[in-house]
Order: structure tokens, then sequence, then C-alpha cells
């Protein structure tokens, strides 16, 4: 048994999370010591399979654009479900055992999962968003003390400020609280800019909550600003000479960054040490299996054969007809605006290309369309500046990839417009002013009117943007027999624009066949 | 006014002449180099020759400053572009094994274009520019320089004239050369604050409402109302036109909206009175101290920053493989060469003063010695030369500080 002094000099050295005794003091994991222990093949599968089915889970509700909250919910069941972790006071529970499991579970993903950049980038993501919602769950003292044990008090810190040399070169590579930069703010500090950190401070919270009293009350932490991008990217801190200062309520944010970066090298290391299990062909047979079960657990991108599907072939002077008939807001927009500007800026033009390819448009057509739509351009600026990137959307130049179409999750949340842009989410990105006089002006002949309005707002001012337009859908579509709630099919909301318009068409020849039916009957 | 366009053709005559005898390739190596022997900053840097016909030459690299200058004078491009040092040198990336041909290090470079201010500009629009549309760039890059160097602690900045209707920031601090894709986007996202597309009114949206400004913001405050003050109401009097004023309502609280609107509508009150009218607004109609008083506030002080603050090509500074015109290029529309800018001093600069290819080439002729022939260093002789030394100032710097960051390395590992 441990004193508890001891254990408090034991937790003391940054990220020395497991002391040898006590191999799992914390419910929360930083998985920077593998499993040194005996794992059987049974357990070795199981583990994994296990923390597969909820990672798997995170990845959808991302993709269906769960908001955090629901995401934090239904994860948390999935994993009382099949992959439990207690915390440390819970009763009638091997806590060791939970705490085996998730630690054997995430070292055998890591094997399967380092094999390519793609696999890696969303095993990293799906594993960080895990940590971020246990350590959202955790017991508030038990995060405590595991916060405790990542930075240790942090006084020590400061011997770089001190400016000698010798002593720091001497701890080089033995401190972890030097290696990421952490360091408490000094009393002098905090004088100097307390201006700028109550205001950095104050500027984050919601218009609810009282403005902080108290400043010097909270701790703040000093660090290089890359290791907090996101609180950089947002303007969450006071930022000067490079370093970030970070108050302890976004402590977190820290954290998290940490533990992704951590991963993401101990991927790459993972798979440098990988050839060395080609002789155990038990395991790589096991290994394939799992990284193919995360692909599976996944809705993949939305392609669809369109014009081979029904037939027959979309053209350049069809589309007119078909954006004002089939297409989702976005679309028409950028159909719209192209019309007005003759011309659209680059990510509008790979947006509304891309929809295009995959709705069914020719690589002929397509440049048959594009060459007509930007009619203020002449031939020859046009093959030298936009012909390569439109034949470069089909795959017929640079790498050849064949680039599916911008689904809603990219379209909402890559590239956001700027100030000349027509691309992007108009549910997201117009003012609803204009979204209102928008959607009057694109639908009302498809039977949208403004009694539909407020309650397309408020999903809107929701944040629920795609359910917006899958209620848009339903409105314009209501003459096809589409109910409220019946969404794109079967109840499934818009996820992406070209399976709205697909939809949309499908709805079309079905009314078509039917009208047939009727007058040969 | 309007810019001239410069009276002389730009003949590929013209441009030889200009890279053989004014082009400072010595002076642009040592930037690039970080040092006088060549390292892969400049070995595996990528430049990209655009010739004449508009032909495209990527993945090109060189040894020395020698062989640039060779190389561009055989191919005599309309203007050549920089990327960044990549894990091979760049002539061989055929080469290479799949996925080993990577950018590494690249200065850290923002845009600035006038087109991003044709909604908030009345004397020019698209390409044009004037001195007085300049001066939104000008608080722009005393904004961005101002921001760059206290809130990152970057010091090695060239700012450059992009020869029509811009300025080029140029970073080259050893962090800020390593800093990866991922890590500009964030810095990048730090300076964004024109925000969201032409049909979002507000496009700043830093902070929610009524709460303080972030402090790098708050602080930038006093210059920003300075020249929204000197350049939006009084100069550009954007404000005067209906369309101008409609767009400020669509800033302000409802409550401005009916008041104003009437007081406005059909009148021909300057800018600077309405102005004064929304002000008073908020004095008569949010008490001192009030929770309303605040919330017009906060609502004056994000429509300064929509109206002034740095409006950015994002997309140009997130990558570290995208490329940029080289510095001392010469524009192939104005003949104006890509000359660098002091910002201590850039309200006095007038992009219509900026020494044209054909005015460098006469100073030179005018010059000219029959006795000697051609010789390296050229530009001293013409109007050029300024703007080089500031160049040959900036890289000095960086090289000295290369050189002591080495020294005291080197005492560490002994
Ligand atoms: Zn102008």
């Amino acid at each position: 048994m441990q004193s508890a002094r001891d254990r408090k000099i034991a937790t003391k050295k940054f990220l020395s999370v497991i002391p040898r005794d006590a191999e799992y003091p914390f419910r929360l994991n930083f998985y920077d010591i593998p499993p040194l222990y005996h794992v059987t093949i049974e357990e070795f599968e199981t583990c994994a399979l296990e923390r597969l089915r909820v990672l798997a889970e995170i990845e959808s509700s991302f993709a269906r654009n769960r908001p955090w909250e629901d995401m934090k919910k239904f994860v948390t069941e999935q994993c009382k479900k099949h992959y439990p972790l207690d915390s440390s006071t819970a009763k009638f529970v091997d806590i060791r055992t939970q705490r085996k499991r998730d630690h054997i579970g995430h070292y055998v993903l890591r094997l399967a999962f380092c094999r390519s950049e793609d696999l890696r980038r969303r095993f990293v993501k799906a594993e960080t968003t895990l940590f971020k919602i246990r350590f959202d769950m955790d017991d508030s003292s038990e995060r405590q003390d595991f916060l405790d044990s990542l930075h240790g008090p942090t006084n020590k810190a400061n011997d770089k400020q001190s400016g000698n040399e010798m002593d720091d070169g001497n701890k080089r590579g033995q401190n972890k609280i030097e290696e990421t930069g952490w360091e408490e703010i000094t009393k002098d500090e905090f004088d100097e800019f307390e201006e700028e950190l109550r205001a950095a401070y104050e500027s984050t919270l919601s218009p609810r909550d009282p403005p902080l009293r108290e400043p010097w009350r909270m701790k703040h932490y000093k660090v290089k600003w890359m290791r907090v991008p996101d609180l950089v990217e947002k303007r969450r801190v006071f930022l000067h000479k490079g370093k970030a200062y970070v108050p302890e309520t976004e402590l977190s944010s820290i954290i998290f960054q940490q533990f992704q970066d951590n991963l993401e090298k101990s991927l790459l290391l993972t798979l440098k040490h990988l050839p060395r299990l080609d002789e155990d062909t038990r395991i790589i047979p096991l290994l394939n299996n799992l990284s193919q079960g995360f692909l599976a657990g996944v809705p993949s991108e939305w392609c669809s054969a369109t014009s081979s599907a029904n037939g027959d072939e979309i053209t350049a002077d069809m589309i007119d007809g078909m954006a004002k008939q089939h297409f989702p807001m976005c679309m028409r927009h950028l159909h719209e605006s192209l019309r007005k500007d003759k011309h659209l800026k680059h990510f509008g033009r790979l947006q509304y290309g891309l929809f295009l390819k995959v709705l069914g448009l020719s690589i002929e057509e397509a440049l048959a369309f594009w060459r007509r739509s930007f009619s203020l351009i002449q031939d020859d600026k046009f093959n030298k500046e936009y012909k390569y990137n439109i034949r470069h959307t089909f795959g017929l130049e640079g790498k050849r990839a064949n680039y599916p179409a911008k689904s809603c999750q990219q379209i909402l949340t890559a590239d956001q417009p700027g100030p000349q842009d027509s691309h992007g989410c108009p549910y997201r990105h117009f003012s609803i002013d204009n979204l209102q006089t928008g959607l009057l002006s694109m639908y009302s002949n498809q039977g949208l009117s403004s009694a539909h309005l407020p309650e397309i707002v408020s999903i809107v001012k929701a944040g629920h943007y795609h359910v917006a337009c899958t209620r848009v859908f339903e409105i314009t579509h209501a003459a096809q027999g589409v109910k409220k709630n019946d969404g794109v099919g079967e109840g499934e909301s818009v996820t992406h624009p070209n399976q709205y318009a697909a939809r949309s068409l499908e709805l079309e020849k079905m009314m078509k066949k039917e009208e047939e039916d009727v007058s040969m009957g | 006014m309007t810019m001239n366009i410069d009276e002389e053709p730009l003949t590929p005559e013209v441009m030889l002449a200009f890279y053989r005898r004014l082009y400072p390739f010595k002076s642009i190596f040592s930037w690039l180099n970080q040092g006088h022997t060549p390292t892969k900053l400049f070995t595996q840097r990528e430049f990209a020759f655009t010739l004449q016909g508009d032909v495209y030459l990527r993945y090109q690299s060189f040894n020395t400053a020698d062989e640039l200058k060779k190389q561009v004078c055989t191919m005599n491009p309309t203007r050549f572009e920089i990327g960044p040092q990549y894990t091979l040198r760049p002539r061989d990336k055929k080469l290479a094994r799949p996925g080993t041909f990577q950018p590494v290090e690249r200065e850290l470079v923002f845009d600035i274009d006038m087109t991003d201010y044709d909604p908030i500009r009345t004397c020019c629009s698209d390409a044009a520019i004037c001195s007085r549309c300049w001066a939104f760039i000008a608080v722009a890059v005393k904004v961005l320089d101002n921001s760059i160097r206290e809130n990152f602690g970057y010091k090695h900045l060239l700012w450059v004239y992009s020869g029509r209707r811009g300025i080029h920031l140029w970073i080259s601090d050893k962090e800020a050369m390593q800093l990866t894709d991922d890590q500009r986007r964030s810095l990048v996202g730090w300076m964004s604050v024109i925000q969201g597309s032409k049909d979002q009114h507000k496009k700043v949206n830093v902070r929610p409402a009524s709460r303080p400004l972030p402090p790098t913001l708050s602080s930038m405050l006093g210059t920003l109302a300075e020249a929204f003050s000197q350049i939006i109401l009084d100069d550009q009097d954007l404000f005067r036109s209906a369309e101008g004023w409609k767009e400020l309502l669509h800033l302000l609280p409802k409550d401005f909206v009916d008041d104003l609107g009437d007081h406005w509508k059909g009148k021909d009150r300057s800018s600077e009175d309405k102005w004064k009218d929304v002000k008073k607004f908020v004095k008569t109609n949010g008490p001192q101290g009030s929770a309303k008083r605040r919330m017009y506030e906060s609502a004056l002080e994000d429509i300064i920053l929509q109206y002034t603050y740095p409006r950015l090509d994002a997309e140009v500074s997130k990558h570290r493989n995208h490329l940029l015109k080289a510095p001392f290029c010469v524009h192939p529309k104005t003949g104006r060469v890509c000359v660098p800018v002091d910002p201590e001093t850039i309200d006095d600069f007038d992009p219509g003063n900026v020494p044209t290819v054909g005015q460098l080439l006469r100073e030179l002729h005018e010059a000219e010695d029959p006795e000697v022939g051609e010789h390296h260093s050229d530009w001293m002789k013409t109007s050029l030369k300024p703007y080089v030394d500031m160049l040959d100032k900036h890289a000095t710097e960086i090289i000295v500080e290369v050189v002591r960051k080495k020294k005291e390395e080197g005492d560490k590992t002994w």
C-alpha cells in the first residue's frame, strides 16, 4: 500500500501517470505506457472490438452532426452497455479489469489504425473525442486529481525564465514539465496584464454569466501558443510575445490537445515497429478485420450513378430547369449567383462543380456548362484558368483522383465563405433576413410560403441546419406526397446535397410513372 | 485619380534587361537562405516561373543565386513565385518515393488585396487603386504588423507591395518558418475578424453580445476608430449614399432603425453627420451604465471593426506550399516593381510613386558610363536602391539572429 504522501510524489512528475504498484490510479488514461503484461489472443480481440464499436458510434455521430450534448449522452450509454469504465469510488465492480480492458483495447486499435494516414486521422479524432467525453463526465474531484497528476504543482517550472542556462541544460530531458512548457504566471506578470487577462476571460463568457469578480483567484498558465491552437484560433486567450495565457478554466483544452499530439506521435512510432508483428500470423488478419470494421460502421461518401441508373443523360442546358425543381438551397444559390455574376469564386466552383458531376453531368457537358456560364470571360482565359480545374475535379488532371462531392458536413464546417463568396450552406451562412427572402424567392412556386418561415428560422437558430434543409425538402415535395418527418425517405435527414437532388428526381420519376399508369389504365 | 499604367509596354527585351541588370538576386538569396553559404532553405526551395504566354513552370530549384539568375535570364519569365523548402530538391521531385516529397519550412505569409475592400470603398473598384483607397491598406498593415509582433512575438517581417492593388507580408522567424499548416490555420483564425459571405450583413462576431472585446482587438480600437473617422466618414463618405447608410442600419440594433431610417431617408446628410446621429441616439436612449448602453456601444465597436479591420485572403496563409510572387518582380499590368515597404512610414507610401521598370531602365541609361560595361549591382544607380537596401538590411538582421542562435546551441552541447 502506498501512503497518500508517496502517491503525491509519484504523481508529481508530468505524465508519469502509472505507478508500478497501483497500475491504474485514475479512470482517465493518457495511454503513454503500453500494457506490459501477457494478453491472451481472446482478450486482444474482444477488448478491441468493444472499443471499436464505441469509436464507430463517435464517428457516425460526427457524420450526423449530432450536437455535443447528444453525442455525449449517446456515447456514454453505449459505453455503459459494452465497455464500462467506472470511477474509483464505484462499488461492486471490478475497476481494475475495466481499466485493463480499456488499456488493452486502445493499444490493439493503435496497431490496426496506424497503417494509413486516413485511418490515423480518424482514429485520433475518435479517440480524442472519447477522451473528452470521459473527461467531461468524470467525477470532479477525480478529474482534479488526474489533472494534478499531469501538470503537478507548477511552481518550479520557471527555471527557464531565470535565464540560468546551465541549470536549464542539465535538466533537459528529465523534466517533463519543461517539455510541455507549462508555467504558472508570476504575481508580477499577473499585475502587468491584469486588464488583458480579465478582458480575455470575460469576452468568452456567455451574456448570462456574471462578470468575473476576483480574477486573481484564478490560476493562469503561460504556454507556447502552438500548444493551444484551438484557443488561439477562437481568440479565447490573451497572447503576448508568442505565449498564450490560459486561465485554469480552459485547462482542459490543453489536455485534449496534448492527448491528441501524443497519440499522433505514438501512432507513427507504432507504424515503424509494426513489421515485427508480421511473424505472428494470427494477428495480421485480425488487425485487417478491425480496420475494415471501422470503415463499414460509418456512413460513406454519398455517390450515385444517377445518369446510368435512370438512363437519361443530363446535359448542360437542362441545369437551369433542374435547379428550380430539384436542387437544395446551397446549390440553388450557387446557380443563381453564377447566372447573376457570370462567375463563381474558387470554392463556389468546387462545391457546385462536384455536385453537378455526381448528379451525372459528363465532362463534356460540364465544360460546355461552365464555358457558357462564364459568359464575360474570353475563350482564351477560360481555357487557361478554368478548364484545367474542371478537368481536375473529374480526375482527368493532377492526382487523377475521383473527388466525391462535398457533404453537408464538409460544406458546413470547411472553407468558411468570405465576404465575396457564394459557397457554403445558406441555412448557416446567410443572415436570417437573407435566408427568409431567399427561401421565398426560390421555393414559393413549390409550395413554400411565409407561414412556413418561423418554423424554419427557429430550427436554424437552434443550429440544426441540415434539419432546416430537410424541412424545406418536405414542404416543397408535399405535392409528391412527402409529409412532415418523412425526410428524404424513411425519415432520414439531408446529409448530402446530392442525396437531396437524387431523392427529388426519384420522386418526380415515380409521379410520372403513376400518371402514365393511370392514363394507360 | 487612378494610377497611370506605365506608358512603355513590357516587352520581353525590357524584362530581360531588368533581370540582367537590376533584379537583386543576391539580396533575395540571402533573405531566403538566411545565411551566406547555400543551405537547404535555398537549394530545396521551390521556384515557379510564369513564362510569356502564361505557361506555368513549377518545381524549379537552384543551388546558388547565380544559378537562379542564369535560369531567370534564360527563361525570361513575366514573374516568378516562391514556395517552401521541401524534403528534397524540387527539381528531383520525380525521383522521390511516393509520400516523401513534403514541404518543410516556409515563411509565414499574408496577402491583403484591395478587391476585398470593394464593398466599402467608393473611390475605385476592382483592379483600380488610388492613394485614397491605399489608406485602407495602410490601416491593415499597422494592425497586422502590431498583432504579429505583440501577440506572436515575431520580429522579422517584410512587407512587399504587390505591384498593383495589395500588399504581401513575409515572416522569417524560425518558429514562423516551422509552423505546420494546422498551426498556420489557427494563427489565421486569430487574425480573421471579418467573416461571413456577402449575403451576411454582420461580418464581425468576436464575442457574445455586450461582452468586452478580446484584448487584442480593444488595444487596436483607438487606431481603428481614427481610421474609421478619416477614411469611412470623411474621405470615402460611405454612408452618404442610400446603399451605404442602409447597410449601416443593418448593423445597428433594431431600436435605431425606425428612428434613424426615417431621419435619413431622402435627405443628403454626410456620413459624419449620420455617425453623429448614431452616437446621439446611443446617448439619449441608453442611460450611462445600463445594459442597453453596453449593447449599443458594442454594436458601434463592431461596426468600426467591420469597416476598418484588415481583410485577409486567408487561404494564402494556411498552407506552406502556397506560392507567392517574389519581391522585386514586375507587375505585368502596371510595370511597377514589387518593392518592400516600411510599415513605419506606410501612411506616406504612394503606390503611384513606386518605380516602374521603364523608369528604372531610363535611369540606368542616363547614369551609364560608356567606359564601363554591365555591372552586377546596377540597381545602385537607380531609384531601386533604397528598396534593395531595405531588403539587405532585413536579411542581415535575420542572419545575425540565426548565427546567434547557432552559437547558443553550440555552447549548450559543449
Ligand atoms: Zn481609390
